[in-house]
């Protein structure tokens, strides 16, 4: 299922959603952040793009790990050690166990997204990314253990996605960006959160489509 | 937005390498990954490293030299800088007394910093600033910020460890003059980065924003524009609160930085400084130490902060000591 050819259409199909919302972006940061998310987040994904020859030939956790590696020395600020964290801890469990099955894909992105809750020292409820990767996390847990298809899950992700984001709206912010501002940030998405909706949806609609067979 | 620049890609190591050859005798610039360090290494002490977005020159790079930092990393425009940074820097001017980070209190620089110790292979430390007072409820986030505040702290470590003071001492120290270190800032316009073209924040002509950070982050409130000692009575009142929440008597002797953010004449941070020493007076806190100036700026922004930094025999020892650095200097 997650094949090296895969992990690298869906770096490029990430890159091109990312510069396509730069606008819903980079103005809900302005809202209650410090304007540089979507410039980090272009810089990142635009790096991984630009690495598609280079990790081809490459077996699915070194390329997990590479694209770890090289967002934690590209994008900086709280993004780039986030995401890092993320692709490495991916890669060590795809490593052990090759991700083939969409059980063993939801474990490997458990993993993932349980690093960026160590290393951001965060919860869901805070108003940031996790709002959308814990729950989406979870489902993929759920449906893949239900022996659902991948379709089915990808269909029900971009659902589960698209709410966590909304649920960061009513939100008051207790860590990232928009911590500080008390209830001044209630109202405003949070920036993080819709890259992340952003990016699940746009590989959910990868595997509907059928692109990685 | 109308800014010198050639490239907008290119501002940083245009800016970085103009910073370094106008200050050749200080600094070394060394590109990909960037840090900066002293153009001399120093010998038998605690390696005295920093780092932050860009944008808030002279901050850090301006305090690389004799009696402050030994690197500094710099990220992109308000944006942390990344692990192999701060590894490759503190490879280049570690002494074997170990390397002690001072870190500014904002998620992306803690988690970049965090990562880079995980991976340093020599003893190391790091204390985290947390200088900003306007943070309302701290139970809320996750905790104050470092701001110009960082300055007095780099000062005051980096003359201890040019007496050759242990990595302990040297993170006491900074840890203690955080503790007794409080600042607050007011924006009067927004700043604008560079790669974004357009102002980071809307603000009316009539407005203020009152505890804003140095990235142009909202602060603790928007408030109506009205008279600079108005203003500024508001700021002291604000750190004196914190002072008496943190249980630090107030009748003693005092440090006064008052900070531009980029775009305020001095004509106006004198004005500020005028009123600030009057207030704190009325407060007990008597001012026997004076910084004015564009310290931590927030690139464009017009605005300023107060910081406010309680003496001991100690800090106002380190405080007073030799330095020598592109942005600091005095007594050497």
């Amino acid at each position: 299922m997650m094949k090296t050819s895969f992990i690298l259409s869906a770096s490029l199909a990430i890159h091109a959603a990312i510069v396509a919302h730069e606008a819903e972006i980079e103005s809900l940061d302005r809202a209650i952040g410090d304007g540089d998310h979507y410039i980090n987040m272009k810089r990142g994904s635009e790096v991984i793009a630009g690495m598609y020859n280079e990790l081809l030939a490459l077996p699915e956790d070194d390329v997990l790990n590479k694209i770890g590696m090289k967002l934690l020395s590209t994008i900086g600020g709280a993004s780039g050690p986030l995401f890092a964290s993320f692709f490495m801890s991916m890669a060590k469990v795809t490593k052990q166990n090759v991700a083939d099955t969409p059980l063993e894909v939801a474990a490997a992105f458990a993993a993932g997204v349980q690093a960026i809750m160590q290393r951001g020292k965060a919860q869901v409820g805070e108003k940031t990314m996790l709002d959308v990767l814990v729950p989406v996390s979870t489902q993929f847990t759920t449906l893949a253990a239900e022996g659902k298809s991948s379709i089915a899950i990808a269909q029900a992700l971009k659902q589960t996605a698209y709410q966590g984001l909304e649920s960061t709206r009513n939100l008051i912010a207790t860590k990232g960006r928009a911590a500080g501002l008390g209830e001044r940030a209630i109202g405003h998405l949070d920036a993080g959160a819709k890259s992340c909706q952003v990016m699940i949806h746009t590989v959910c609609d990868l595997v509907i489509k059928g692109a990685h067979e | 937005m109308k800014k010198f620049i050639n490239k907008v890609d290119n501002i940083l190591t245009e800016s970085l390498s103009g910073f370094a050859s106008a200050h050749r005798d200080l600094v070394t610039f060394q590109l990909d990954p960037n840090y900066l360090t002293r153009a001399q290494k120093a010998q038998n002490k605690v390696a005295i490293i920093s780092g932050g977005g860009s944008g808030h020159e002279p901050l850090h790079a301006g305090y690389i030299g004799y009696g402050m930092l030994d690197a500094a990393c710099p990220g992109q425009v308000f944006t942390s800088p990344t692990p192999d940074q701060m590894l490759a820097a503190a490879e280049s001017v570690h002494a074997d007394k170990g390397v002690l980070f001072i870190v500014k209190n904002y998620a992306g620089d803690v988690m970049n910093f965090e990562m880079a110790s995980e991976m340093l292979p020599f003893e190391h430390a790091t204390v985290l600033t947390s200088d900003d007072c306007a943070v309302v409820n701290s139970t809320y986030t996750t905790g104050r910020r470092g701001v110009a505040g960082t300055v007095i702290v780099e000062k005051c470590v980096g003359s201890l460890a040019e007496t050759g003071a242990d990595l302990a001492s040297c993170k006491a120290l900074g840890n203690k003059v955080n503790l007794r270190t409080s600042s607050i800032g007011v924006a009067l316009t927004s700043c604008t980065v560079p790669a974004a073209g357009r102002a980071t924040f809307d603000i009316a002509e009539t407005e203020l924003e009152m505890g804003v950070g140095i990235h142009g982050e909202p602060g603790r409130k928007r408030e109506q524009m009205r008279e600079a000692d108005a203003i500024v009575n508001d700021c002291v009142q604000a750190i004196v609160t914190d002072f008496k929440a943190k249980n630090l008597a107030t009748n003693q002797e005092a440090l006064l930085l008052v900070n531009g953010f980029g775009a305020t004449p001095l004509m106006e941070l004198y004005l500020i400084y005028h009123s600030a020493a009057k207030l704190l007076a009325a407060q007990g806190i008597c001012i026997t130490r004076s910084l004015v100036g564009n310290y931590t700026t927030a690139l464009d922004m017009a605005g300023a902060s107060i910081t406010v930094c309680l003496l001991d025999d100690e800090i106002k020892q380190h405080w007073d000591s030799p330095v020598h650095t592109p942005a600091l200097r005095w007594g050497r």
